[in-house]
């Protein structure tokens, strides 16, 4: 496949993906919608890092300090919410 | 111009491009740091006022967010486009793509201080005489939008900049290791990335 073929694939996949999250916004799921709504927001990140920042080409280096900020930030995100989770466990 | 435009202390055009990728990435790790903050709070708000949080994110206005949404991310493909044109050696296709690029920045803009304006209107920008919120929760959120969405709003600025630098930059487009014009669509997609993550944080969180 050509690059600009995969690349115009890709941008489609996302498009679909963003319709996808509207459409299951709408949708009544309750407690399950931002899980679905950040599973869709993750998917998306992860096309865009692996065909347009090109990821995929990339040394392990390279790959190693674009998702560096994702990890600590991974680790920021569950102990704030082991935190404010658990806080109501003990008053 | 296969190895013209390398520098100091770099021999060859592949290990200054390695070197500047890796500098780049680093940097943009700081980014997600930084953003980090902002969705951290987000997070607490939601926990601590799940309710609250949603109606607050109600009074967004879900359409314009998605069309921002679609609109950045076509402009992300542009500057994909432009890195690949520039490596095929096609210089004119890359600035095309560039400038595609920065119209479809400029149109986010545009969309985003829509949004504000409307949001003006209706007394929830803070720190207005006008502004009048519905409770904490509520003021809350906002404040935590306005600088989410306008952080966002300052790098696409500076991304629009670095893209238009690039798309003037003779040499740059000329470049087959597309190393500047590969640098700011790394940015560039940055950008977007967290755009990916304020949208169902702020946006879609509020369909009830």
């Amino acid at each position: 496949m050509s690059g600009a073929a995969r690349l115009l694939l890709v941008w489609a996949a996302l498009m679909a993906l963003l319709a996808l999250t509207v459409g299951a916004a709408f949708l009544p799921i309750g407690m399950a919608k931002p899980w679905v709504a950040y599973a869709i927001a993750t998917a998306k990140a992860m096309l865009i890092l692996w065909f347009f920042m090109e990821m995929r080409r990339e040394n392990g280096l390279a790959r190693l300090a674009a998702i560096a900020g994702f990890v600590w930030l991974a680790i920021l995100i569950m102990l704030t919410a082991t935190d404010y989770l658990t806080r109501r466990w003990i008053m | 111009m296969a190895e013209g435009g390398v520098q100091e202390p770099f021999a060859r055009a592949a290990r200054q491009r390695e070197a500047e990728r890796l500098g780049m990435l680093i940097f943009l790790a700081s980014e997600v740091m930084l953003f980090g903050g902002i969705f951290a709070a987000a997070l607490t708000l939601r926990l601590e006022h799940p309710a609250g949080y949603v109606d607050a994110a109600h009074h967004l206005k879900l359409w314009l967010g998605t069309a921002n949404t679609g609109v950045l991310l076509t402009s992300s493909l542009c500057a994909a486009l432009a890195v690949q044109a520039a490596r095929n050696g096609q210089a004119r296709w890359a600035a095309c793509a560039l400038w595609g690029a920065v119209a479809l920045g400029t149109v986010f803009l545009a969309i985003k201080g829509a949004e504000y304006a409307g949001e003006y209107r209706e007394g929830l920008m803070p720190g207005m005489a006008t502004t009048h919120f519905e409770g904490r929760t509520q003021q809350l959120f906002m404040n935590l939008y306005f600088i989410g969405t306008g952080l966002h709003a300052v790098h696409v600025t500076f991304g629009l900049a670095l893209l238009a630098a690039a798309a003037l930059n003779r040499s740059a487009r000329q470049d087959r290791h597309a190393m500047l014009i590969g640098n700011v669509a790394l940015y560039w997609h940055l950008v977007d990335v967290i755009w990916v993550f304020l949208y169902p944080t702020l946006y879609l969180a509020g369909v009830r």
